[in-house]
């Protein structure tokens, strides 16, 4: 393994950007990287070398002019196959999408472009981002770097696998009900979900508009904040993008790093950081919150009773969106089409398409929201769950009249070994219990690793959650945790991250 | 029995002897902005399929809605010019269920919070009094591309062997507007179903905000009819008939489906909740497929756009700045022009009122506005099969040409041919007048010399004027017509060769 594809983005950046190294060298690295271990991980579904170095020579060629785009010009990115990419199909991790290749860039994509950073492939996900372990992918699981066994989380598996291996410095993926900061903790890395309408969704494949939020992986606080200023801000194109600037990350971070938190409020949220929890990760986030106040933070516990409604809530309200957003599917236009062959009707390739092409767990969901869209369901379903939505807003709303950020763990388990769950859907949609209320309140909240379980060795993620418009508390929070804990441990926790064992059987 | 055997359809007059019709109307208006209601593609009619599209408007994976201002604006100009209330907040809402040519299986509407809502139209009728048609709701949504279906009897999907499929349609803005039941209107029913497309059509019209063409498809009407026994006040099953195309479908439809739901109920059978479709050629309906009949649309907040909020500021300028009422206008233009009941109308139908009214306004006299407009001008475009709002002429062009008869450049029948030049696309008045030399020979110089050379070749007649015949006269003015190519005024002609005569010449 190149010492290169150990470097943060940040010193990536530096040295790039003082021709210390090429940008063409970094990216090949990273796809050496992603040529020697993804085999056994299938984190990427594409990569296109020449594509990739093509962007890197560019870069260095303004570079060598005295050109810099930006703070990460140079530095290679992995893409979540749910965002629109006009030179790599975007998949969704779907049949009914394979090959399609978009006319045009994600309004992300295109803020990436903008800075000089260079994409290397578009990443495996849950297919439509439905899951939390990314084995719901149609072309394949993603397994995880620590253990080749376990899962990875999910949806943004592919992302976050592929940060915490080396294959790329930085990823981005979409988090709908927790889709990237659980996989975050369940692979070691920082993972952040920007406010709601902070990140443009124009051209973030829909599966909960409401919901769906890109947000960014990186293996620091630094480098997810360094990402998260690169693809944050305003979009016309997306009009529920709010018109304001965006919270200033990066100088958070950079504060959160001098070490201290004196005065910062901190509350427990108490349904999300008891029983029910894993031994190991309620010892290591214990164990954190301790460092947090030796940070100087005043740390007070905060009931927030509505939580308890934001499973069942949220698996209606996405599901409802959901089973809206994918009827466009529907074979006439791109895609998969089935049964095309003269004897079948419209509506009946319509039928046989969907059905050839969508998964299992897609199939739940757009059972379960046309369900609870029906006339005689509506009020007593989706209607319901809006009121429990509400109520859930109100609670983070009166936590954060005394608390600046309220902390949790990000899973109440680690990393859980393939197919454990595949059959219970109920157990996997669990995994998401702490944090779906984010999601549904519209809030930011990050996952910033906090060591490893001592039941498992897997490593454990402190979610740090912050007000809307308010992303920048967190990031001082997270970054002042992240330096005490490195500090304290003398490794940065980005260094234990094993190198994947080379599979016997490939997946 | 049921409502998909036709029975024999009664009259009108027979059948509010035994029932009472209610109708509610339902007419769909294709704004005519510039763009598309939720993306930057242009919006305009009989483009090359497929062209004016984008990832937005095909609904493609990741793309996103954004609201047109100014169909905002269109919509709520609608809503006042019907006395509407504006609503404060007003949302989107995702109408869901599967068609070829909906892009994304979904149609962004409006459902419970319509943007304009509780208003009413005083209907002109055709005996001069006036019908108050409530209004319950106007609201915002996209249009939906177009099917072709092929290799089928009736280009219905029934029986095509494939579709062809146009999205440049889908996204267009639409605002449908709904009214109250109807109740009330007996055997004129028909007639006020009609006169209200009409009055909405005018009025729109009036507004600028939509071409409002039913042969287009730019304003389309869903007639919802049913019948209660007369005395009574629980409404009867209605039937919804869709594809009603023209003014005079409008009332024939609503005709046909009275006296059919009333044959269907006087043998006893029953009404059938059901979309029905009109035939132009038969003027009747024929039931829909049975799966049309009931849809779960599953409407719920549309999760990618903000409400919409006008302010009272804003409200308020629109309704300052809504134009005269078309028929108020036309009341006063009657007064003005002196015009008759008859002579009104047949501007009106003509479809030349505006075009008359404009070229007054750009400095003709109204007589000769409404004869060139009324004659020459609508027999132009019964020739080119176009509207005459669709000449390629304008008011102000009409004006001047009136302008250059009435200043002696140009003859009528020179004239005429100025019109022709425009309407080829030679340019204005003056650059035809320029281009193909038709200004009247009003140099007196140059006649005079051509009447004396017509004299001159023709003493025998010049003889005769000069022994009194002036009659005679006629055949050297021929002459000279002919020698200028009949760009000389014959009047003129006329009393030059009398005095040349005179004069000894």
């Amino acid at each position: 393994m190149s010492e290169l594809t150990r470097l943060s983005a940040e010193e990536i950046a530096r040295r790039v950007q003082a021709r210390e190294v090429s940008s063409v060298e970094v990216t090949r690295a990273h796809l050496d990287r992603i040529e020697a271990v993804d085999g056994g991980l299938n984190a990427f579904l594409h990569v296109d070398r020449d594509t990739a170095l093509a962007a890197a020579e560019a870069v260095d060629a303004e570079i060598a002019s005295g050109t810099v785009r930006g703070p990460l010009a140079g530095v290679p990115v992995a893409v979540k196959d749910n965002i629109a990419t006009k030179d790599l199909p975007t998949s969704c991790a779907s049949r009914i999408l394979e090959g399609w290749r978009p006319p045009y860039d994600a309004t992300v994509v295109r803020r990436l472009r903008d800075g000089g950073l260079v994409p290397l492939g578009k990443t495996n996900l849950d297919e439509f981002a439905m899951g939390g372990s990314n084995e719901n992918s149609a072309f394949g699981a993603v397994r995880n770097p620590w253990d080749p066994s376990r899962v990875p989380g999910g949806s943004s598996g592919g992302s976050a696998a592929a940060t915490a291996a080396g294959e790329a410095p930085l990823a981005l993926g979409s988090d709908t009900g927790g889709s990237i900061r659980q996989p975050g903790a369940f692979t070691g890395i920082v993972g952040v979900k920007p406010t709601y309408g902070t990140v443009s969704r124009y051209g973030l494949v829909a599966f909960s508009s409401s919901l769906d939020q890109i947000g960014t992986f990186g293996r620091s606080v630094l480098d997810a904040a360094l990402l998260h200023e690169v693809i944050g801000g305003h979009d016309p194109a997306d009009q529920t993008s709010i018109d304001a600037p965006l919270p200033p990350v990066v100088e958070a971070t950079m504060a959160g790093a001098r070490g201290d938190l004196a005065g910062v409020r901190v509350g427990v949220v108490r349904e999300l950081s008891g029983e029910g929890n894993q031994p190991g990760v309620l010892t290591a986030f214990t164990d954190a919150v301790r460092v947090l106040t030796d940070l100087g933070a005043d740390v007070v516990e905060v009931d927030c009773p509505s939580f308890t409604y934001a499973v069942p809530a949220y698996y209606l309200i996405a599901p409802s969106e959901a089973s809206s957003n994918l009827a466009r599917f529907d074979a006439m236009r791109y895609g998969l089409r089935v049964g095309d062959d003269g004897s079948h009707s419209t509506d009946e390739v319509m039928s046989l398409t969907r059905e050839a092409g969508f998964g299992p767990e897609v199939k739940r969901r757009i059972m379960i929201g046309t369900h609870a869209l029906s006339a005689g369901s509506y009020d007593a379903l989706y209607g319901r769950a809006q009121k429990a939505r509400t109520l859930i807003v109100r609670d983070f709303a009166a936590a954060f009249e005394h608390c600046d950020v309220l902390v949790s763990p990000t899973v109440p388990t680690t990393a859980f070994p393939l197919g454990e769950r595949v059959d219970d859907p109920v157990a996997m949609y669990l995994a998401d219990l702490c944090t779906i209320p984010t999601n549904l309140a519209g809030n930011a909240a990050l996952s910033v690793p906090c060591g490893v379980s001592s039941d498992d060795g897997l490593p454990v993620g402190l979610q740090v959650m912050a007000p809307a418009l308010a992303d920048d508390r967190a990031y001082r929070v997270a970054a002042a945790y992240e330096l005490a804990r490195d500090t304290s441990s003398g490794t940065p926790f980005a260094a234990t991250i094993p190198e994947p064992a080379v599979l016997e059987t490939s997946s | 029995m049921t409502s998909t055997v036709d029975a024999a359809p009664y009259t009108v007059e027979e059948v509010c002897e035994r029932f009472d019709p209610v109708m509610g109307l339902e007419v769909h208006v294709e704004l005519n902005t510039a763009t598309k209601m939720f993306c930057g593609c242009r919006n305009e009619f009989g483009a090359e399929p497929n062209t004016n599209v984008c990832p937005v408007c095909l609904g493609l994976p990741g793309s996103l809605p954004r609201v047109n201002a100014r169909a905002v604006e269109g919509a709520v100009k609608i809503g006042l010019a019907l006395n509407c209330q504006v609503r404060e907040r007003s949302g989107f809402a995702r109408k869901n269920y599967f068609y070829p040519d909906m892009p994304k299986n979904f149609q962004i509407s409006q459902y419970d919070d319509p943007i304009v809502f509780d208003g009413y139209l005083d209907v002109p009728l055709d005996d001069g009094s006036t019908w108050r048609v409530e209004i319950e709701r106007a609201h915002m949504e996209e249009d939906t591309g177009k099917s072709l279906h092929m290799g089928g009897a009736t280009g219905r999907i029934h029986g095509a062997s494939y579709s062809l499929l146009d999205y440049n349609r889908a996204g267009v803005p639409l605002i449908e507007i709904v009214t109250k039941p109807i109740l009330g209107a007996g055997v004129r029913a028909p007639e006020i179903a009609r006169a209200y497309v009409s009055a909405l059509r005018d009025v729109i019209q009036g507004l600028g905000v939509s071409d409002v063409r039913m042969d287009q498809g730019s304003m389309r009407c869903d007639a919802n009819v049913s019948l209660m026994p007369t005395g009574t006040t629980e409404f009867g099953t209605r039937t919804e008939t869709k594809n009603v195309n023209s003014l005079r479908s409008v009332e024939r439809a609503v005709r046909y489906e009275m006296g059919r739901h009333a044959g269907v109920l006087l043998s006893g059978g029953s009404i059938t909740q059901e979309t029905r479709h009109f035939d132009e050629q038969s003027g009747t309906t024929s039931a829909g497929r049975p799966k049309e009949t009931f849809a779960d649309y599953r409407f719920f907040p549309e999760p990618d756009l903000v409400p919409i909020e006008p302010s009272a500021a804003w409200v308020e300028e629109l309704r300052a700045g809504l134009p005269e009422r078309p028929w108020e206008r036309r009341a006063r233009i009657q007064t003005e022009w002196g015009l008759s009941d008859e002579e009104l109308r047949d501007l009106v139908n003509a479809g030349v009122l505006d075009l008359v009214a404009d070229t007054v306004e750009a400095g003709a006299p109204a007589e000769s506005a409404r004869s060139w407009w009324v004659s020459y001008l609508t027999q132009q475009a019964n020739t080119a099969g176009v509207e005459p709002a669709d000449l390629a002429i304008t008011p102000a062009d009409v004006a001047r040409v009136i302008a250059l008869v009435a200043e002696g450049t140009l003859t009528n029948k020179l004239a005429r041919q100025v019109v022709d030049g425009v309407l080829a696309g030679e340019g204005t008045p003056d650059d035809v007048v320029a281009g193909r030399g038709l200004a009247v020979v009003s140099d007196d110089s140059a006649l005079t010399a051509a009447v004396d050379e017509a004299l001159a070749a023709q003493p025998a007649i010049a003889e005769k004027i000069r022994a009194g015949k002036t009659k005679a006269a006629g055949a050297i003015v021929g002459a000279v017509m002919k020698a200028t190519r009949g760009q000389a005024d014959a009047a003129r002609v006329q009393s030059l060769v009398l005095e040349r005569v005179a004069a000894g010449s």
